[in-house]
């Protein structure tokens, strides 16, 4: 998806310079491997303080590397990106499960884990999140190999268009690692932060629930396995 | 988002510098900033409400999001300490419930994951007219607040005008009922201030903030002082919905109560209602003295919101405040209400 919600950068900001690399130092970006900071290229206003901050980072564009599912991701990106952006735009391949709806933080789609805790993507900024290990739903489980809240979605029918899908899936794992045994009214309040246009609130909390019990999984792969198994005789 | 400079100082002294040394911009919303947890300083970005030259990230600089103390020394809390941190704190839930309540209280597990308790002193209003990118309305330099006669369901009955804003704040309500104050270092070193003296109205000046801090002063610290009323005090917010939302009222209340039942000392802070985290003094000074029953809360709710003047469409605010008001009063009374 193109990014819809970045039309303003042509109003806003000099032409990039993919070229240059920024200085890169101070603890929030250690790890993002220091470069020399080329001053003569910094706009005007960037000149009159270029001989100070050793840890600032100019307006433009810059690469980083990011931590997403345990893996290194490079992306060039400005200080405005956001991890959100940076993720689904900037990196290659995309990381695509974390949605953008909102891009305000009012409707969870973009729900990923930063050092484990739930936060809204689209309220944080790649330059920020440098250091952090960034979890999205892909780096739960895979099709092959869900995990406990992926499989009891599957097995619960816990969505519609699917679009908020992988935030909730993303919130609950959190919340399950923090209580295992929550009750109906601890996982709602565990979702209040992501929202669901089709409605399908039931059933999501039933495959929370399900997947805290342990219910879900094993459910749920037994009913995989049962699909594929038909699915395989019919043939 | 207007581009911006990103810096990442490792101590207080060296933030307070990047804030100075960066361009400060034609406009007091083009200085440069402070950001704790972002998740209101990048929406106001995204609307170019704010457009900073320079953001300065706070969160480098150790040490400053600790909770420290407890109901005999008071509370030290670091502005950087998220709200998330506040509501688990196990001190903070036993000796000062009112505080967790109203950091629970706050947006969403997400937000409350990041957002600080500085950065929600510091946030900027939820006046829709203010949010829109293309209004210029009085508190970004423009000659009106529409909300005066415009869609103003939202807006001040308390403490209104020129513009009607209200303070989002669910923090400072409490805070303020707590008697607590902000420690503050800027270009011109350090300073104490009270929060009772932090908050501005826009009757009172500085129309383009709604606090007294200058460009360049950064919180350190929220310090909240023993009381004896700390661990009788709440935060009761009623929203439009029961997830993510702000308040359309609320009401922090923390009382003092002797073993003779009668009330030694009363606070009652109303939040959502005015342009500041509202202080009802009236209602205060009547408590004190009296044994709390069903008639003394229902003056006290009357008088709290005395002097309030309704907008077209907020009218509904009064008798909703002056029922939390007895709720309120009621939870830390251990008073029964019908
Ligand atoms: C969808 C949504 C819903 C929300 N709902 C609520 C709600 O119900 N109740 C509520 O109270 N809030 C709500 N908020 C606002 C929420 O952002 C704040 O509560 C949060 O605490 C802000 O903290 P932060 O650290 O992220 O601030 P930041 O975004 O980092 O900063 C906010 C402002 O404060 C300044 N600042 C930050 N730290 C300091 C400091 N130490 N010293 C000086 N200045 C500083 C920044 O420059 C900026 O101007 C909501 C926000 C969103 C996006
Ligand atoms: S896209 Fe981030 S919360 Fe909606
Ligand atoms: S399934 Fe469609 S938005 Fe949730």
């Amino acid at each position: 998806m193109a990014d819809e919600h970045d039309d303003k950068v042509a109003r806003d900001i000099a032409p990039p310079s993919p070229g240059r690399r920024q200085f890169l130092k101070g603890v929030g970006i250690a790890g993002a491997g220091a470069a020399v900071a080329d001053q003569l290229l910094l706009r005007p206003h960037e000149q009159a303080v270029a001989a100070e901050p050793p840890q600032t980072l100019s307006a433009a564009t810059t690469e980083v590397t990011l931590q997403i599912n345990n893996q290194k991701r490079k992306a060039m990106v400005e200080p405005r990106t956001t991890l959100l952006n940076a993720m689904r735009n900037h990196v290659e391949p995309p990381v695509t499960g974390p949605k953008l709806v909102c891009d305000q933080g009012t409707c969870g789609a973009c729900t990923v884990l930063l050092d484990g805790k739930p936060v809204y993507s689209c309220l944080v900024l790649a330059v920020d999140a440098m250091n952090k290990p960034v979890t999205t739903v892909e780096g739960l489980g895979t099709p092959d190999k869900m995990n406990a809240v992926q499989a009891a979605f599957v097995e619960k029918d816990a969505l519609m268009c699917g679009f908020c899908t992988p935030g909730f899936v993303t919130t609950i794992s959190a919340y399950l690692k923090k209580n295992p045994n929550p009750s109906l009214d601890e996982v709602r309040e565990a979702c209040k932060g992501n929202f669901c246009r089709c409605g399908t609130y039931p059933k999501v909390f039933e495959a929370a629930l399900a997947a805290a019990k342990g219910t879900g999984r094993n459910g749920a792969r037994a009913e995989l396995m049962n699909h594929r198994e038909a699915a395989e005789s019919e043939a | 988002m207007k581009a911006f400079e990103w810096s990442n100082p490792t101590n207080i002294t060296e933030a307070v510098k990047l804030l100075q040394t960066a361009a400060q911009g034609a406009d007091p919303d083009e200085a440069p900033r402070p950001m704790a947890g972002g998740q209101d300083l990048l929406t106001t970005n995204k609307h170019y409400i704010t457009r900073p030259t320079r953001i300065v990230n706070l969160k480098g600089i150790r040490g400053l999001d600790r909770i420290e103390g407890n109901a005999k020394r008071g509370l030290k809390i670091g502005a950087l300490a998220t709200l998330t941190q506040i509501e688990e704190n196990e001190e903070v839930r036993r000796s000062f419930p009112g505080l967790a309540e109203a950091a629970l209280s706050v947006a969403t597990p997400q937000i409350r994951n990041l957002g600080t308790i500085g950065g929600n002193l510091c946030q900027r209003p939820r006046c829709w007219y203010y949010r829109l990118e293309d209004v210029i309305c009085l508190k970004k330099g423009g000659s009106q607040c529409y909300a005066a006669t415009g869609e103003n369901k939202y807006n001040a009955i308390l403490g209104g005008g020129p513009s009607f804003i209200v303070h989002p704040s669910d923090l400072a309500p409490i805070l303020l009922a707590l008697n607590a104050s902000v420690a503050v270092t800027g270009p011109s070193g350090n300073r104490q201030i009270a929060l009772e003296k932090f908050f501005t109205l826009p009757s009172e000046g500085n129309l383009r903030r709604e606090n007294v801090l200058q460009n360049g002063e950064v919180i350190t610290e929220i310090q909240v002082p023993s009381s004896r009323m700390a661990a009788r005090s709440t935060y009761l917010k009623f929203k439009e919905r029961s997830s993510l939302d702000f308040a359309l009222s609320a009401v922090a209340a923390a009382v003092e109560v002797g073993t003779d039942g009668v009330v030694k000392q009363a606070r009652i802070v109303l939040g959502g209602v005015a342009p500041v985290p509202w202080r009802a003094p009236e209602a205060e000074a009547f408590l004190t003295g009296k044994k709390l029953d069903a008639n003394i809360l229902a003056e006290a709710a009357k008088l709290a919101l005395r002097g309030a003047q309704p907008l077209e469409k907020n009218a509904y605010k009064v008798p909703l405040t002056q029922t939390l008001v007895r709720r309120a009063l009621a939870k830390v009374g251990n008073v029964a209400t019908a």
